[in-house]
């Protein structure tokens, strides 16, 4: 194998990853929002609490465009097999992504008959999520390949494993969301914030221990990468990381700190995405393809990643000059254009 | 294996259905967008408030109509891999990065300035705002581009080499600029401009008919008319040097749509006609004898493959071309006539003044999107039976799925699509009727209180 056809798989999986932490710390907390949407008890603070994400849950769902595509663009065997495998979970996800964007809209130019608008923002957002969670259980309890295809069932990927991180998910977000809640927010809506946010973080830390425990036993490749070998020596940085971030989560929930809690909770997620790739490296559809057998051909991976030089950095700086427009709290009268 | 034709058939079906929802809005929003920001630009230059109260208004439907485009495109983006996932990975190598360059150039542009488009009113200065309206009209344009250039690709694919059975690029300029792209880019641009003109059109000449807000109404009948002027009769040149790359490019394609069988004899202009697969021929045909070959080589008597020149497996499905480009240019003559009947009116002065003109223009506003509709079933099923023309077949490129599963998803779109597109329709024809109002009449209705009042010291900047 080539320097370069070693090195392009390795770089694009790094790009990829850093499509879906941007997703998922993105849009994670616009979602969590919307799980706790009718948790907002007058329709002023669901105004509120939708005005707190309105600018930009464009963008943050553009990085699940960007996760998709950049699988096509650079590991096409991976995506030809990973999406038809999981294809119910994916469907169910994309048509409550549906519901749950146009809700943005629908809601102000259906006042004051907004309340169906209001079901289906919360219901669309909780669905998506629990669903983007079966999608990563699947991913990592294995796909059945023969021959470069996918050669399983419709339902393979209904496990109790994948419903777990299922579960999983939708607290990991409701955690994001109700700290982003708290940081944008004021008064009773930010105090019932925070408890959702302690409620949230229990729950999270749970599901990472289940997770965590639970695929060791379900894969040897698992188990061997943490467990035997002696890689614990190197991996250990990892849990010790996520138990020290979980008590500066909990400490910045208990004392009302938005922003702590926020950055605790993204980091958590961070390491808990660490920890998936460490499992599953070197494969990209567990356990059977690897990076270099899903990859694209060089011309086509220098070609994208050319692009992806000049453009990613700018689309993070637009990105995060949006985010500083509207920085601060969400005010009385802000918002819909 | 449970898969087969049927896996087949539905998969194209939901795509088709899928994509045929999706373009409604591009076709809307790729024009809408770059109207928006010419009014905004007449406004920040000149400080004419009505069309600051236009863009303000457009704005508006445009929020809801980009909402339905943004979540009705993301299922397509998920759907080459979960319903054609052999076709993804045989030509992953040189679609994918042309679809990741959509993404990385155009989505994140679109929808990052979208957020200071619609919500920044207030937040950032004028100049600011009408260069985010722009960089979101230009995200349109550039997301129009990459992924005409991926459809025209499969439509007739170049710059590449096949190893291994996966398609691998070797010149890139010649994967993007493939021959049919240039004109299939300028039509669609075009035809996306018309549909959003006529609709802006129609939207003023309702209110025109209603005696409401007849400042904006002018304004807006203006500026659709001489846009439709200058751009339907272009885009009838344009769509014939299209048919002229069809012809050179994807005969069989050329052959279907105007149901020429017999390809040593010149063509006529087929009128009307039920084209006969099993027979080879056309029932009940009305035509025009040697038009057709007139059009397509420019020469009275010129030849151009027929059907009976390609085996009954090369071609496409007749009906569909047939009528869907009979269709197509039929409303595109339509809008020819009405443009020249409302120039006519214009140049004598009495353009506001004609009951009839503004009224045919008031019913026209579907028009567009049915033209637009037209044309793609017309590219798409003429590119059949092949899902990269040369390269694969569409039954080769569908996905190990069974096809319960696919049944059971395309019902489900077709459920959810009909709720929240009828929703969105209502949603949009409330916002029209409302008008180009800033005051909101009750502060309900805005969702901001504090709006009016702030609308009325920008107002009141733009004349200082």
């Amino acid at each position: 194998m080539g320097e370069i056809a070693y090195w392009l798989p390795l770089v694009w999986a790094a790009l990829i990853g850093l499509a879906i932490v941007m997703y998922v710390l993105l849009d994670g907390f616009d979602l969590g929002i919307g799980m706790l949407f009718l948790s907002g008890r007058s329709e002023e603070e669901r105004d509120h609490m939708m005005n707190a994400i309105a600018p930009y849950w464009d963008g943050n769902e553009t990085w699940l465009v960007l996760g998709g595509a950049g699988l096509l663009v650079a590991f096409p065997l991976a995506y030809g097999t990973i999406l038809p495998a999981l294809y119910i979970p994916i469907f169910v996800m994309l048509l409550a992504l549906v519901f749950r964007g146009v809700a943005f809209e629908f809601r102000f130019v259906s006042k004051p008959h907004h309340h169906w608008w209001d079901r289906a923002f919360a219901l669309g957002s909780t669905v998506a999520t629990f669903a983007q969670g079966v999608v990563l259980g699947g991913f990592m309890q294995g796909i059945d390949i023969q021959n470069r295809e996918f050669a399983g069932g419709t339902f393979d990927w209904l496990t109790p494993f994948s419903l777990l991180c299922g579960v999983g998910l939708m607290a990991g977000y409701i955690l994001l969301g109700s700290a982003w809640v708290m940081m944008k927010t004021d008064g009773d809506l930010a105090r019932r914030a925070q408890r959702h946010a302690e409620w949230a973080l229990y729950a999270t830390l749970f599901f990472v221990a289940a997770v965590s425990l639970w695929t060791p036993l379900m894969s040897d490749h698992i188990a061997e990468r943490w467990f035997r070998g002696g890689h614990i020596v190197w991996l250990w940085p990892v849990p010790f990381l996520t138990a020290v971030t979980a008590l500066l989560t909990y400490r910045g929930a208990r004392k009302g700190s938005g922003l702590q809690t926020f950055l605790g909770g993204m980091t958590l997620f961070l390491l808990c995405f660490l920890g998936l790739g460490i499992s599953v490296f070197p494969y990209l559809v567990f356990p059977s393809i690897t990076l270099w057998q899903a990859a694209a051909v060089p011309e086509s991976q220098i070609f994208s990643l050319i692009g992806a030089l000049l453009f990613l950095p700018l689309v993070l700086g637009y990105t995060a000059f949006v985010y500083w427009t509207f920085r601060g709290k969400v005010t009385e009268g802000e918002g819909y254009h | 294996m449970d898969f087969g034709l049927d896996a087949t058939l539905l998969a194209r079906i939901q795509f088709a259905f899928t994509v045929t929802f999706h373009i409604i809005f591009p076709a809307f929003t790729i024009g809408l967008a770059s109207y928006i920001a010419t009014l905004e630009g007449i406004w920040y230059f000149r400080g004419d408030d009505r069309y600051h109260r236009l863009a303000r208004f457009w704005t508006k439907i445009f929020a809801v109509s980009f909402a339905m485009g943004v979540v009705s495109g993301l299922p397509m983006s998920y759907q080459f891999g979960t319903n054609w996932s052999r076709f993804s990975v045989a030509t992953g190598n040189v679609i994918g990065p042309l679809l990741g360059y959509e993404v990385m150039t155009a989505f994140f542009l679109e929808a990052t300035f979208l957020g200071i488009m619609l919500f920044g009113w207030n937040r950032v200065p004028r100049g600011l705002h009408f260069f985010s309206s722009c960089m979101v009209a230009f995200g349109t344009l550039l997301s129009a581009f990459w992924i005409l250039s991926a459809n025209s690709w499969m439509q007739y694919p170049t710059g590449h080499e096949v190893r291994d059975g996966i398609a691998v690029p070797v010149d890139w300029l010649a994967v993007i600029f493939n021959p049919t792209f240039p004109h299939r880019f300028a039509h669609m641009v075009t035809a996306a401009y018309i549909t959003t003109a006529i609709v802006v059109l129609s939207v003023g000449a309702r209110y025109w008919l209603q005696n409401r807000y007849a400042e904006e109404s002018r304004v807006m009948v203006r500026m659709a008319l001489a846009m439709i002027l200058v751009l339907a009769p272009l885009q009838a040149f344009i769509g014939d040097q299209h048919g002229l790359k069809t012809a050179q490019y994807q005969p069989a394609k050329l052959a279907a749509m105007e149901a020429h069988w017999d390809g040593t004899k010149p063509a006529g202009l087929v009128l009307f006609a039920l084209p006969n697969a099993r027979t080879e021929s056309n029932d009940y045909e009305i035509a025009i004898p040697n038009l057709g070959s007139l059009i397509i080589t420019h020469d009275w008597n010129g030849l151009f493959p027929g059907l009976k020149d390609f085996k009954p497996d090369d071609r496409p499905p007749l009906t569909m071309p047939f009528f869907g480009f009979r269709l197509m240019v039929a409303i595109g003559l339509w809008f020819i006539v009405l443009a020249g009947v409302g120039g006519f009116l214009w140049w004598r002065g009495r353009l506001f003044e004609s009951r009839t003109f503004m009224r045919a223009a008031s019913w026209s506003w579907p028009l567009g999107f049915v033209a637009v509709i037209a044309g793609w079933i017309t590219t798409e099923v003429g590119r059949q039976p092949w899902i990269a023309t040369g390269l694969m077949r569409t039954s080769e490129g569908v996905s190990p799925v069974a096809s319960g599963a696919v049944g059971a998803s395309l019902t489900l779109f077709f459920f959810v699509y009909l709720i929240v597109f009828s929703a969105g329709i209502v949603y949009i024809n409330r916002l029209i009727h409302k008008g180009p109002v800033l005051q909101a009449p009750s502060g309900l209705d805005e969702g901001t209180p504090a709006r009016p009042i702030s609308a009325a010291t920008e107002s009141g900047r733009g004349r200082a």
